[in-house]
Parts: C-alpha cells; structure tokens; sequence
C-alpha cells in the first residue's frame, strides 16, 4: 500500500470587517486615487508623505494644511531585490526605496523600476508610476521609475 | 527602588528547526533548569510572565499553550507580552517593584522553522502604507545598511569582520547555531541577497527558547551564591515610519542606555543587532569604545530565535558575570524594522 497523502486544507488570515482610514490617510489615498499625491504639514512646518496624524518628532497633531508633493523626487536609500517574493510589487528584479518627493521632508517607502542595479544610487531622481486603474490605495502608485527613462 | 537580581538562567541549544517537539516540550527542560537553579520552589515563585509571538505559529492566543510546559495548578499570576521575553522581564522587575511579588520566571520561545520570518515581520508594519508593498524584514535591513554606507559611518568590511568575530566566539559557546572559523574576503565574494546585505550579515533561521528566574534583594541574597543585580533596565522607542528616521542612528538605543545607568564601566556588551550593520549604529549611539568586548556568546549572528534573542543576550550577560569575565556588563534587546524599539539593561556582579 502506498502512503497516504497527508490531509490539507486552506488557512486563509483575514480581517472579516471593513476599516476606515481615517481622515489623514483617507484623503491621501483619494488624492492617490485621482493621481495626486500629498503631504500634511506639521505645525512645525515640515511636510510629511506620507502623512500622518500625529507628529512623530513631537506627538503634537498635524495640521490641516496640505501640500501636493512629487511626483518626482529623491532617492534617501535603497536596496536591489534581485529576486522578489511573490508578495513584492514587482516580479522582476527592483530595488526597494525610500523617496523623498519634491517638496516633502518625510521620505516614502516604494518600490524603483530601474531594470538594473547599476542604474540605482542614493541621491538619483526618479518620479511615481500611477496605476492605470487607481482605487485609493497605495498600490495607486505602481512604483517609481528613474526620472531620465 | 527595590533591588531586583537575576539567579538563574537556562537556555535550549539553538538549532535551525526543531521539527520534533512542539513548544510545550521545548520549553519542559529550560523552564525546570531555570527553576531548579533558583534555588525558590517552583509554587513560591510570585509571578510568570512569557514573551512570544502568535504570528511564527499564525494562531491567536497559541502562546496560551505553552502554559502547559508551567504546570500551573493550583493557578499562577501569569502575564504574556507579544514581545522578545527581554520585554516579559521588563514587565517581571516592574511587577516586583510595585511589592507585590518577591520572585519571577520569565520565558520566552519562538520557532522561526515554521515559517518565513521575513514575511511575517511584514504583519509588524503600517498595514496602510507599507504592508502592502511587502517590505520584508531584510530588505528593511538593507534600506537602513545602505544609509549607514552612503553616511560613511561603515563598510561592507566591517559587517564582515563582525560575522568572523561572531562565528569565532560562537566556537566557545555550545548553544550557537552558526559558528566557526571564517574568512573576511570569502563573506565580502558572497552575492547579496538585498543588497547591500550578504547571507553573513543576516541572523540564522532559529529556534530555540530561554529561561530566567530574578527575585528582589534579600531573597536573592537567600538564595543565590552570586546573583546578579539588575542595576538599571529601561525601553524607548523610535517612530514607526521608517522614512520619518535618520536610519544611521538610534536615539533610542542612546535614551534607554542613558536611563539605565550608562555604559561608564560596561566590561561586555551583548548586543541584539540581527543584521551585523545594526552593532554599528548600537555601539555608537551606547558609546561603548573598543576596549569592550561586543557579544562573547556569538550574539544574534550565531543564534536568533525570533522573540527569544533578546532575552538571551541579557542571560548570555549574566552568563559572563557568572563566569568571573565581567563585573559590569550591558545587555541589550531590540524589536520593530531597523532597530525601532530598544530594552537596555546594567548587570553588575554581587
């Protein structure tokens, strides 16, 4: 008699309710959506994008001022994923980043289409590829790409 | 403050997968050395407390299960903190502090062969932002090990001299899981894995579990030949957007190590960086200088079982206070991408 084959079943983690973003979030994945991306000032004055609700360097909340940020910018650092797992935004070889968008001071992390590792360098302009279809979601950004391609 | 010393500790050997025990069976043995070694009965001990993560098993309240390895009738004050068991120790001397209790057991477990660490620590992330860009636990890595280089505050040499320096004092400890002689210019001819991170920059696949008991002042002294004194242990965090930090520092790590007491007179340092880049940014926001000797168990490079490692660098500490190599040493433990949260704790010897 062969061996029997073990018993399987799927396991599937999942939130089985809806959540709302929240007002910070949720007007900078509209504006993702509508192919606008935008930092949130903080009292301070600095620009964070991705915004958030509070102010990391001073726990004081944000303001209500937003700036339209990008789409072009920075890159502060990066590493090449020359073999991406299959949950990666990419299915080629990518670097991963974080960029400093034109006229924010928080940098985004996303993933650079730059086909080859020899392109990437910290400091280089690379600029945000929008997804064609865009439902509010950071994914609205398909990546970024270097700025001369 | 109440004086609050550890009297004993005991750890499994660390292995890359333990396919053939679960938890409880894992944690059997070390819990009844960490206990026996004491010297306090087991039904005296005032207060358990356990650090793991429900996401290595990917079950809610799976930690619950280890309670079994306790033996815990007739019912025990017990707490669990989703944490490296550095933390649980955290929350033990607090408990004891407050009076209630004299004595704790602290325990922490983690069997990383069950799945893809990387990924699971993706569930540790901003689930709107980053999640769902899948930014790994090594690519992270990687982000803050490029800042570090494109800073000029490291080289891809050094990682690799820690890793030698790693695996090398590994040799002497029988609990390590990667150790050996190896050679700088071989680790630097590796291919990347995100660069610029190589295989030897990166923590093993492990699991393993720790144990430890601490007991306040005078049962200490009771009970225990040479305890050693916790003279100092605190936590700070960094904000949780990597791209809002200077990944090249960790004012945390600087915070915390001030609130415990300093560094002045550490003789070693057992440091919880899983990625070698990460000792960099360690020693120089505790200021330890050169003439300190940086994690003489092998640290994380040799053995990182996922919510244990921390624990087990203030254990591997007390270890070396034991071993008369140290009088005063610093232990440290980290959680969150790019050392975001870090626990800094001042042993000292009787």
């Amino acid at each position: 008699m062969s061996e029997p084959e073990p018993l399987s079943g799927p396991h599937v983690l999942e939130y089985t309710y809806k959540r709302s973003v929240g007002p910070v979030l949720g007007r900078f994945f509209t504006g993702l959506r509508d192919g606008r991306i935008e930092g949130v000032k903080t009292a301070g004055g600095r620009v964070l994008c991705p915004p958030m609700e509070h102010d990391p360097a001073t726990g004081e909340a944000t303001t209500d001022q937003w700036v339209e940020v990008g789409p072009g910018g920075e890159v502060k650092t990066w590493t090449w994923i020359a073999q991406p797992r299959k949950q990666h935004p990419l299915q080629k070889p990518f670097a991963f980043a974080l960029v400093q968008l034109d006229g924010a001071d928080s940098a985004l992390l996303h993933a650079v289409d730059a086909g080859d590792e020899g392109r990437m360098s910290s400091g280089m302009r690379v600029k945000a590829r929008f997804a064609e279809e865009r439902s509010g979601r950071i994914e609205d950004i398909a990546c970024f790409e270097p700025e001369d391609a | 403050m109440r004086d609050v010393a550890i009297v004993s500790y005991a750890q499994t050997p660390y292995q890359s997968s333990v396919s053939a025990q679960n938890e409880v069976e894992m944690l059997m043995p070390i819990l009844s050395e960490a206990v026996e070694k004491s010297g306090i009965p087991r039904k005296e001990i005032g207060f358990t407390c356990s650090g793991s993560t429900d996401y290595l098993a990917g079950q809610s309240f799976s930690f619950v299960m280890a309670v079994d390895a306790l033996g815990a009738w007739p019912p025990i004050r017990e707490s669990h903190v989703e944490m490296d068991g550095a933390w649980a120790l955290y929350e033990s001397w607090v408990k004891i502090q407050t009076g209630e209790v004299d004595s704790a057991l602290i325990f922490s477990f983690g069997r990383q062969s069950m799945g893809d660490l990387p990924s699971v620590l993706c569930l540790q992330l901003d689930p709107y932002v980053l999640q769902p860009l899948h930014p790994d636990g090594i690519s992270l890595a990687a982000l803050q090990a490029r800042a570090l280089l494109d800073a000029g505050k490291s080289s891809e040499r050094e990682w690799a001299q820690i890793a030698v320096r790693s695996r090398a004092d590994a040799k002497d400890n029988p609990d390590a899981l990667v150790k050996g002689d190896a050679d700088v210019d071989a680790f630097l001819a590796e291919s990347c894995v995100a660069s610029p991170l190589r295989p030897h920059t990166l923590p093993p696949v492990t699991d393993g579990a720790a144990a430890m008991v601490i007991a306040a002042g005078d049962l200490a002294r009771r009970v225990s030949e040479k305890p050693v004194w916790i003279r100092g242990i605190d936590h700070r965090l960094d904000p949780h957007m990597p791209g809002v930090r200077d990944l090249t520092v960790s004012p945390s790590t600087a915070k915390a190590t001030e609130k415990a007491g300093g560094a002045a007179g550490v003789e070693v340092a057992e440091l919880h960086a899983p990625f070698a880049p990460q000792e960099v940014i360690l020693r120089d926001a505790m200021g330890l200088g050169s003439d300190v000797k940086i994690n003489p168990s092998g640290g994380p490079l040799a053995a990182h079982p996922m919510m244990v490692a921390g624990l087990a660098r203030i254990g591997e500490a007390a270890r070396q206070i034991w071993g008369g190599k140290a009088g005063r040493a610093l232990a440290h433990a980290t959680q969150g991408p790019c050392l975001q949260q870090n626990l800094v704790t001042i042993l000292e010897a009787d």
